[in-house]
């Protein structure tokens, strides 16, 4: 292993929610990584990027599990994140978090400028686009407001999916719209959430589309919970899923 | 001032959503307003290098404000005007009080102004046997209505047509009931004929104002009706209700905001007028009021300035971030509880009427930053949402619940075998729990969740537990 040149190993930010609820999409990203032709490294002391408490004005906290998260993946010449949530937090918020700290600042600057989505590490980073698969399905794309705003990830996922035989990509309605996700923001406002995500899953609707898919699995979650409440048997799935042909996995919501 | 109920934001924002006029009436928001300003930008090239001179240029005028209003005060002196400065609600309407009794006011026209709204003045002027009369249609359907603006542009944006008819045929009772009021054009022309007579009847025409010229002395409004040149023309006084960051240094610049004003509040190149006042009216004019007076607001504002918070006050009162936020296309204006919706209401409400005073509002946006992607002046509204969001756990304004629960969380986050060992053990069991199932209709401590959607099941094994087996077995 020690023989792999640094620039051909990237470390995988599983991020909390693929690791607890569908560590399937991480080895789909591995999978991904792989072909691509990396070395994938998990470091162990990985946890949740912080979102969390940054988002709830917990500063605190944030700042020391932004230090944690760097030190554990200082080492790499590329970190990648199966979503553009945990890498925009990593990217564009930690160098936030950390600019007051002389000794932090230059570390946490550093780090960000390595960080990637997975679909623009794959398309920006890798140039890999030998995508064989194919999924006889018509998908519909949601952007997540992060990958989207944060991390200028928008063609990337749709390049890689133009590769997949007998795949048919929708537009949606309203495509730069937010599903109301938005991590502790679901809970704290249930009936806002609630009608947010239904104008998401009306426009969903409102393409045809049998498949529904993301890059984040907050929104994919939000969404798959939604469309499967109001009975609808639209397939919700991690982009990375289907590129890597792991789609006999039940979709988010199913039972195996 | 009306006292802020923002504090009953989540209260309020569930009638909201029940409310089938109410959401019939925000739904103009995307069916129009974004793609409107869409267009708008679009057609100019230099729309995005535009937002950056805005940016800059308001970030100079905030570096310089005193400089900008002396001289601005100085220029309206010397076209034989008056500037009050006011640092307060209450001082402002004393102001307005004195010059309207100064001129023997009975009726008062009003154009549209937001610091109208910020220091109650309608209320205000009422108690004291003065009747204010809204000229703006959107102004006049909700002082018919006895209600407040929803949205900053938009004040009637929360009320549908037939709302509005009902209204005038109530309101109008003079008038015969057999007529149609159908088509918008004859409500416009039905309250164009009830204003008609009342701007002859005002002895002041109060305004608000979109920009101060320092160089000039003049004040400007943007409007599309023309309400606001009758207000401020036919009066023997015109008094002008305005915030201090208002202000540009030159006609110029004034011309840069406008460049991007309209095209970021109704996708329009330009508004159908813009309207310069300065002074009274000269000895050459055929029209004009007598008496010019400039009341200038601060209201807390000044206290913002060189803090991380004065990028808020580079807002030109556009409306954009309201008309592209979901939460707001969700609930309307009236949520927020106080003067300024939507995302930089959000961000205003806690500056001005304080933290404590406002706690939901900062926190009820998802970040989701399609606010500041329109933003005219790039103001970076997720980022100073968040900073209200620390200074309310700073403070323990952030209710007890959420602080220890997080508290209890980050703690796990910040020792790795711990949350490996937590995360092993909650996956196990919500997938022993779920008996086969995909998701979960309900469960225990996540009925925020479930109340509105299914909960997908955990695979079973955590990522990081596989990862090592995988490893082992290599």
């Amino acid at each position: 292993m020690a023989s792999i040149p640094p620039q051909r190993r990237v470390a995988l930010f599983v991020t909390c929610l693929v690791d607890l609820f569908r560590p399937s999409v991480g080895f789909a990203a591995v999978k991904l990584l792989e072909q691509a032709g990396y070395v994938v490294d998990v470091p162990e002391a990985q946890t949740c990027c912080g979102q969390p408490a940054y988002n709830s004005g917990d500063r605190a906290d944030s700042i020391d599990i932004a230090r944690n998260t760097i030190a554990a993946f200082e080492p790499y010449e590329y970190i990648v994140a199966p979503s553009g949530s945990c890498s925009g937090m990593l990217r564009c918020h930690y160098p936030e978090l950390l600019a007051d700290d002389p000794e932090w600042a230059p570390r946490a600057q550093a780090f960000a400028a390595r960080c990637y989505e997975l679909t623009q590490f794959l398309v920006e980073v890798a140039g890999f686009d030998a995508i064989e698969v194919s999924l006889k399905a018509r998908c519909t794309y949601h952007d997540s407001c992060s990958s989207l705003r944060e991390m200028n990830v928008k063609a990337q996922p749709r390049r890689l999916l133009g590769k997949v035989k007998s795949l048919e990509l929708t537009e949606l309605g309203d495509a730069e719209a937010c599903c109301g996700f938005g991590g502790t923001f679901c809970v704290k406002f249930p009936d806002i959430s609630n009608n947010m995500v239904e104008r998401k899953t009306a426009d969903i609707v409102a393409t045809g589309a049998d498949h529904l898919l993301a890059g984040d699995l907050g929104c994919l979650m939000n969404i798959a919970g939604k469309l499967q409440r109001q009975g609808s048997s639209i397939k919700v799935r991690h982009v990375a899923e289907v590129l890597a042909g792991m789609t006999e996995e039940p979709a988010i919501g199913e039972a195996e | 001032m009306f006292q802020p109920s923002s504090n009953a934001f989540s209260e309020k924002s569930t009638e909201a959503i029940a409310d089938p006029q109410l959401q019939e009436a925000l739904s103009v928001l995307r069916v129009q307003s974004i793609p409107n300003r869409s267009k708008a930008a679009a057609n100019l090239p230099e729309f995005e290098s535009l937002r950056d001179r805005a940016r800059d240029l308001k970030n100079h005028i905030l570096g310089h404000l005193d400089q900008y209003l002396l001289q601005f005060e100085a220029q309206v002196q010397a076209s034989g005007g008056e500037v009050h400065w006011c640092a307060d609600a209450e001082t402002a309407r004393q102001t307005v009080l004195k010059l309207c009794r100064e001129a023997e006011a009975k009726t008062v026209t009003k154009g549209k102004t937001m610091i109208g709204e910020e220091i109650g003045i309608n209320d205000f002027l009422a108690e004291n046997g003065i009747e204010p009369v809204e000229t703006d249609l959107g102004e006049y359907i909700i002082q018919l209505r006895h209600e407040t603006p929803s949205h900053i542009i938009g004040p009637a944006l929360h009320v549908t047509k037939r709302q509005v008819e009902e209204t005038f045929r109530k309101s109008h009772s003079d008038l015969p009931a057999s007529r149609s009021l159908e088509e918008p054009s004859a409500l416009m022309a039905e309250a164009r004929a009830k204003l008609r007579d009342r701007y002859f009847e005002a002895d002041v025409g109060i305004t608000g104002a979109n920009f101060l010229i320092a160089e000039t002395g003049s004040t400007v409004i943007v409007t599309n009706e023309g309400n606001g040149d009758l207000t401020q023309t036919l009066p023997k006084m015109h008094i002008v209700l305005a915030s201090i960051e208002k202000v540009v240094p030159t006609l110029e610049d004034a011309m840069t905001l406008l460049r991007v004003l309209p095209r970021s509040a109704t996708g329009q190149e330009l508004s159908v007028y813009v309207t310069f006042s300065t002074g009274p009216r000269r000895q050459t004019d055929p029209d004009g009021p007598k008496a010019f007076h400039v009341v200038l607001l601060d209201n807390g504002r000044s206290a913002y300035l060189g803090g991380p918070m004065q990028e808020m006050l580079r807002c030109i009162r556009c409306g954009a971030c309201m008309d592209h936020c979901p939460v707001y296309h969700s609930v309307g204006g009236h949520a927020y509880g106080w003067v300024y919706p939507g995302p930089i209401g959000s961000i205003l409400t806690p500056a001005l009427v304080g933290v404590a005073n406002a706690e939901p509002l900062p926190n009820a946006s998802t970040l989701c930053g399609r606010c500041e992607s329109v933003c005219p002046v790039r103001i970076p509204i997720p980022k100073l949402l968040r900073h209200w969001r620390e200074e309310e756990f700073a403070r323990a304004i952030t209710p007890a619940v959420q602080r220890s629960g997080l508290r209890f969380w980050a703690w796990f986050a910040k020792r790795p075998a711990l949350y490996r060992f937590a995360a092993r053990w909650a996956a196990r069991v919500l997938h022993w729990k779920a008996g086969g199932r995909g998701r979960f209709k309900s469960l225990p401590l996540a009925g925020g969740w479930t109340r509105h959607r299914d909960l997908p099941v955990p695979q079973g094994k955590t990522f990081h537990d596989q990862w090592r087996a995988r490893k082992a077995s290599r």
